[in-house]
């Protein structure tokens, strides 16, 4: 077979920290290719090496009959590399057809944009995909799927060999997913290669051919769809064997129940919008609840439903006893929940405050007295903190943002600590920090429930779930569909449990 | 070496840019001393400090808003619908009847309007989300033509000795607005080191979903920054229509809102929000007031003193992006 792309023994590394090692990928002419791995696996890095965007370490990228050596976004372009971003990069207010031949457009005279063969060729390019809309009109006001298939239409237009498209469907809704995957088949029927990224896997055995999966920055298989099962790509992405996932998985997963105490929390069919539809929950003092699921399961919706940022079309919450969902942070927080965000950057620290300003954030409305901060009080508390969970900072008063990973983390977990909170919602409370401070972190959540609270944990990482939750509510599309109960939860268990809700997919496949 | 080990932290860990503009200033005096006439004089002094307090008031409001990463266009178009009021207030019947009760209605009404002002500049920037720089385009028009129709355009002239206080009167030797500039930064500097919605403030400039996320009532605190950057707008038009014991609409406040900003800048705020320096606002308004009375006392147009004042945000600008990177 002569592929179209051929990427082998690809390295890079980020500031010393390997992002990809060994990686490699190929992709043939007309081919549906997916490429699939959990978060940070290195897909986004590869496409990125891919397409000129990063310059590989070592390694080879051949494309076509030559190597390559593409080093901006415009010489993968000219190369035959389309790359459908999820943030679109097209111009909304101008119209469909100036998007789809700008740069190109036909003149008149050498000078003029020849408007009328403009719009036809846009038109012509649409038609190809059955898409019959006024090209006249802003882009603005289609429709994401339409905009997106726009996007993919100036691709083609442009002579496209691959076109990339980063988790094309996940903003749009089921029918506009089916005119995409017609788009998508039609692609392929005039042979050109479709480099398919996405976190849904029932997607890729309605249009991929061949599946190629990422753990860990190396490529660890590429497989034929049609001859393989969703087990076995989970059983890739997560590095394990898929008859220990069978076997584990099919027995009962009623285990011995958790020393625990009253009830703290319920959420009782929570809808929160199309990423969150059914969400069923039960939190007792003393116990760790982990939400367990792939990503875009509705883990962090969940969490945010919970803690009031998202409100609640349907479904009910139960606050120690007390129905009602909180309005905001700002009443979650004074109803004793506390919620460790998972994008440290965006959404946790304020990188110019100090570590003190940072860790006393959530407290603030406590630590007054008739608006007036209490500095000593404040001191004390952060003094307490930083000896109890070994932050390494100079002094108080150092900006967060000169802190290492881990060490951030120790301060907003400390922010949320500091409010004495009943609930603590914990979304991946260990991701990017180093080992050693992920066990601290990891013991100091367990000594916190033992004083009676309780934790909802969120993890993408499977062993932190096993092992540091008293039970596991298993989260899929949106929706909890099992739970287990520690002890006896393995990994392995848990894989199970979230494949074999899968089961429905297996069975398509065979057909 | 030795010497700066010894300074206390704060003083220490100021940004480079205060210092830069205290660099800038010590120039300024440096060269005034030396070549414009009459510099060393107190009436040299009275003159500038009654200039500089009502961009410096203003600027310690628009200070607020620039830490929420926001930005207020509107402070000029208050300056004149404040000033406007105050003398219909005063010089009507009712005024006219009670002097006592005119003067004090004649502050606190505009000062209420200017704040009104403010809670729809927060309003549409807090609750409707519209970008900062368009929401307060709307009064930025709207103030100054409300003022002119309330005033039929023309200039009001009056004489009232209890509200020319506010301009012209003097404590100690200094004029009042002096010490009025002095006693709100002190407040508000209070109010930001030490009080919670000065910590809020911060937050929300520096990240405003951390800060929403642990409970900060970012709304509330959003819309404050605006209510009081126009009230001290307010004061500031109050204070001009004082000094000239007359009130033009069409010019109080008239590009007050570059003046500002460029003085919060020179000052050390950072557009992106997160930092409300209010002293390094008052440095600022005295550097850019100080650069205008050189120019202007050694005979350079008014025309020319826009550019070197265009000249100075380009600088402090480009020392913020230097330290940036």
């Amino acid at each position: 077979m002569n592929a179209l792309v051929s990427m082998s023994g690809i390295e890079k590394s980020f500031a010393g920290v390997p992002a990809l090692s060994q990686a490699s990928l190929e992709i043939a002419p007309g081919e549906v290719h997916a490429l699939i791995g959990q978060n940070g696996a290195g897909k986004s890095t590869m496409i990125k090496v891919l397409t000129g965007v990063y310059r590989r370490d070592s390694g080879s990228v051949v494309i076509g009959r030559g190597e390559s050596e593409i080093s901006s976004p415009r010489e993968a372009q000219e190369a035959g590399i389309a790359t459908i971003y999820q943030e679109l990069n097209l111009v909304p207010l101008r119209s469909v057809t100036e998007n789809i031949i700008m740069g190109y457009e036909p003149k008149r005279l050498g000078l003029f944009v020849d408007w009328r063969e403009g719009n036809k060729r846009a038109r012509e390019v649409l038609a190809r995909f059955g898409i019959d809309i006024d090209v006249t009109e802003p882009l603005g006001n289609f429709s994401t799927a339409i905009q997106q298939l726009v996007a993919i239409a100036r691709a083609v237009s442009l002579e496209a060999k691959l076109v990339i498209m980063d988790e094309p469907t996940s903003s749009l809704d089921a029918s506009e997913v089916e005119v995409l995957f017609g788009v998508v088949r039609e692609l392929k029927n005039q042979g050109v290669s479709v480099l398919y990224v996405s976190h849904f896997l029932d997607e890729l055995f309605q249009i991929c051919d061949r599946v190629t999966t990422m753990r860990d920055g190396r490529t660890v298989s590429t497989r034929i769809v049609s001859e393989t099962k969703k087990l076995e790509m989970i059983a890739d992405m997560l590095g394990r064997n898929t008859d220990e996932i069978a076997a584990e998985g099919m027995t009962d997963f009623a285990g011995a129940k958790a020393k625990r105490g009253s009830i703290l929390l319920r959420s009782e069919n929570v809808c929160s919008g199309p990423r969150l539809t059914h969400f069923d929950l039960t939190l007792h003092r003393g116990e760790i609840v982990g939400l367990g699921g792939l990503l875009g399961s509705g883990r962090t919706e969940a969490a945010r439903a919970l803690f009031g940022v998202d409100a609640l079309e349907d479904g009910v919450i139960e606050l120690d006893g007390h129905t009602g969902q909180p309005s905001g942070p700002d009443e979650a927080i004074s109803k004793r929940i506390g919620f460790l965000t998972e994008d440290r950057k965006a959404e946790g620290i304020i990188p110019d405050m100090s570590v003190r300003e940072n860790m006393t954030l959530a407290l603030l409305p406590k630590l007054a007295k008739r608006g007036q901060i209490d500095f000593e009080r404040e001191r004390a508390i952060v003094d307490g903190f930083i000896s109890d969970l070994g932050i390494k900072a100079a002094h108080m008063d150092q900006p967060i943002r000169e802190l290492s990973g881990g060490n951030q983390q120790k301060v907003l977990l400390a922010r949320w600590l500091a409010t004495e909170p009943d609930i603590l919602i914990l979304d991946e409370p260990t991701r990017g920090v180093d080992v050693g401070a992920k066990r601290e972190i990891q013991s100091f959540i367990r000594s916190y429930v033992d004083k009676g609270f309780g934790v909802v944990l969120i993890s993408s990482e499977f062993e932190e779930l096993v092992e540091g939750a008293d039970r596991i509510v298993v989260m899929h599309e949106g929706r909890s569909v099992t739970e287990l109960a520690n002890p006896g939860i393995t990994g392995n268990i848990l894989v199970g449990a979230l494949a074999h809700h899968d089961a429905g997919a297996d069975t398509w496949n065979a057909q | 070496m030795e010497r700066t080990m010894k300074l206390p932290k704060r003083v220490a860990s100021m940004p480079l840019r205060f210092h830069g503009g205290i660099v800038a200033l010590a120039a300024l005096l440096v060269f005034n001393s030396l070549f414009t006439p009459n510099f060393l004089q107190l009436q040299t002094l009275f003159v500038n400090i009654s200039q500089v307090a009502t961009i410096a008031i203003v600027a310690m409001g628009m200070t607020l808003v620039i830490a929420t990463g926001g930005i207020d266009l509107s402070v000029g178009a208050v300056m004149a619908l404040a000033g406007a009021l105050a003398p219909l207030i005063f010089l009507s019947d009712l005024g006219a009847a009670n002097p006592a009760l005119g003067v004090a209605l004649a502050i606190m009404l505009p000062l209420l309007v200017a704040g009104l002002c403010g809670v729809f500049n927060g309003v549409m920037v807090a609750v409707l989300n519209v970008q900062p720089i368009i929401a307060t385009l709307i009064l930025f028009i709207s103030g100054r033509g409300i003022a002119q129709v309330l005033t039929n355009g023309n200039l009001q002239t009056f004489s009232n000795p209890s509200f020319s206080y506010l301009g012209t009167g003097k404590i100690l030797g200094l004029p009042f607005q002096g010490w009025l500039a002095l006693v709100i930064a002190c407040v508000l500097f209070w109010v930001i080191t030490r009080a919670t919605w000065g910590r809020y403030l911060l937050a929300i400039g520096g990240n405003e979903r951390a800060a929403f996320l642990s409970g900060g009532p970012v709304r509330r605190v959003k819309i404050g920054a605006y209510v009081i950057c126009a009230v001290l707008s307010g004061f500031a038009g109050l204070i001009v229509v004082a000094i000239n014991s007359a009130s033009d609409a069409a010019r109080n406040g008239n590009l007050m809102e570059l003046d500002a900003i460029a003085a919060a800048v020179v000052g050390g705020a950072l557009l992106q929000g997160g930092r409300a320096p209010i002293f390094g606002a008052i440095l600022g308004a005295v550097i850019i007031q100080l650069v205008k009375y050189t120019l202007l006392a050694n005979g350079v147009e008014d025309e020319v003193a826009l550019i070197a004042k265009a000249a100075i945000i380009i600088l402090a600008v480009w020392m913020q992006q230097f330290r940036r990177t």
